[in-house]
């Protein structure tokens, strides 16, 4: 392996929990991925300069950028790159793990992703009105003054509901995540180094 | 045709309210097509972009559940009119399959619900493709009473309805909506940002982010003299639609292009009135440019792609 320093846990991390993340290795730092990404310049370091931070072992730089945090999942750069290089899911993996190990970014909105699941784990589906008002009022409580006409105009129009809108076999669901949740935590005991 | 070709239908959590225009439209025109649309029984949220970040396995387990009420319906195909669910089943049901790892442990998660999935039991499937491909552009041009002459339109795609890759759709410059919307008589302008980010969930996570996005978008389909621009996704057109005015304020621009589902469209052209093609539900009103339509064919829109002013570039 050419990387020189660190020990490699979080590139071997995020190559294991990403579908295809082996291609990460084949990485030529073309850019391309940058040059294509639509919020890039809202970014730390480019999807670029994080895989060649990952691999050279700064785990606790790329953990703590806020470059997954403003990935928009437009899969641009994941289409155009030479090395088909599953760019858009690593963000993901990165953005898991940081959450798990308490390193995310400050920019990073953790609390909007924990409210939608929220509702979607005791609803079974989302909750756009609660969702807003929640994370709203919790995180942007000024920011509501100004939302509250739109949220007024998309009720009048029958585009926001008041109520959830759950669904019948919750336990079904609940069943199913929790097991996951069982299989996804068991797994990660065994990749994180001791 | 003797039956009409049967599909599971997935709608989404958006087409029950910020997309419901989208959701009655979609089932009223499928119908015409001859198209039988069976929603699946208690189908659950699509995760949209938020659960892969907090747990992957989870994320595919919560979709999985979907496919796999969808296969015990009778029918091969499952369409979904969202294009972040249509990814959502689609990511689910290849990765299954291309990754037995993650298969195995999926249909453990599924078996602790009483369920399973074979991945590729279903093709998952976008309305829109399913119009033009199963359906046709002939059969749609019968159906055609009135024809939207005189009204143009940018045909916007969006991201996840061509990437990742879908097979016969190119990932850039797609256009069988461009197609679709010639089919129905509509004039339709070149728009380099067709399958440009509208912003996702940006909007509410950092505003300066996704306006941003939406400017360009919105820039570059009145630089080309759209009268409208006919979206397929629920959340490209909420970001579009009701954050115009708000991006409007940021930017000092004054947009006000109103943003329809490309069903809304067809069914005006079938010979809906406004009222059953939900017009009316758009915060940017439709009239004016639905307006044009009978009057005055358009005059070719010739492309402008060496005006350097037109290329969509952030304001210095």
């Amino acid at each position: 392996m050419a990387d020189s320093i660190g020990n490699h846990d979080l590139l071997q991390r995020a190559i294991a929990s990403t579908p295809g993340g082996q291609a990460l290795m084949e990485c030529l730092q073309c850019g391309t991925c940058g040059g294509s990404c639509p919020s890039g310049q809202d970014m730390d370091a480019t999807p670029r300069k994080l895989i060649a931070m990952l691999r050279a072992g700064m785990d606790d730089e790329v953990l703590s950028s806020n470059t997954p945090w403003y990935c928009v999942s437009c899969y641009y750069c994941a289409v155009r790159c030479p090395q088909q290089i599953p760019i858009t899911d690593l963000m993901y993996t990165l953005k898991h793990i940081a959450i798990e190990r308490g390193q995310y970014n400050k920019e990073a909105h953790v609390g909007f992703s924990e409210s939608f699941i929220d509702y979607v784990e005791r609803y079974g589906r989302s909750f756009e009105f609660g969702l807003a008002t929640r994370y709203n009022l919790t995180h942007h409580p000024f920011r509501m003054v100004g939302k509250a006409g739109l949220g007024f105009q998309m009720m009048q129009k029958g585009r926001l509901n008041a109520t959830p809108d759950p669904i019948k076999d919750m336990p079904q669901l609940t069943a199913i995540l929790a097991e996951a949740r069982r299989i996804e935590s068991h797994e990660e005991a065994q990749d994180e180094p001791v | 045709m003797s039956q009409s070709r049967q599909y599971a239908y997935y709608p989404g959590c958006s087409m029950r309210a910020t997309a419901h225009a989208y959701d009655r439209t979609a089932r009223r025109v499928s119908e015409m097509l001859d198209l039988s649309l069976q929603e699946i029984e208690d189908w659950n949220c699509c995760g949209a972009t938020e659960y892969m970040s907090i747990s992957a396995l989870q994320a595919y387990s919560l979709v999985a559940r979907n496919l796999s009420l969808a296969a015990t319906q009778n029918a091969t195909d499952l369409v979904s009119p969202c294009s972040a669910c249509y990814l959502n089943l689609r990511k689910t049901n290849d990765n299954m399959k291309k990754y037995p790892d993650l298969n195995d442990q999926v249909n453990q998660a599924l078996a602790a619900g009483g369920i399973s999935y074979t991945p590729g039991a279903l093709r998952v499937r976008h309305l829109l493709d399913v119009i033009v491909e199963d359906v046709g552009f002939d059969a749609v041009a019968a159906l055609v009473k009135q024809p939207l002459k005189g009204m143009k339109v940018a045909p916007y795609y969006g991201c996840l309805i061509v990437r990742p890759s879908v097979d016969g759709y190119d990932t850039e410059y797609p256009t069988h909506l461009d197609k679709l919307m010639q089919t129905l008589g509509a004039g339709v302008v070149d728009f380099p940002l067709k399958t440009h980010c509208c912003g996702g969930h940006m909007t509410q996570i950092s505003e300066e982010t996704a306006f941003e996005l939406i400017r360009r978008i919105l820039h570059n389909a009145a630089d080309y003299g759209a009268d409208a621009i006919v979206t397929l996704c629920p959340m490209c057109q909420l970001n579009l639609d009701a954050y115009q005015p708000q991006v409007n304020a940021m930017f000092g621009t004054r947009f006000n292009i109103p943003i329809l589902f490309f069903t809304q469209l067809m069914g005006l052209a079938f010979g809906l009135t406004f009222d059953e093609a939900e017009i009316g539900s758009e915060i940017i009103p439709a009239l004016a440019a639905l307006g044009k339509i009978g009057q005055e064919s358009p005059e070719q829109v010739a492309p402008k792609r060496r005006d350097k002013k037109a290329l969509p570039m952030p304001i210095p």
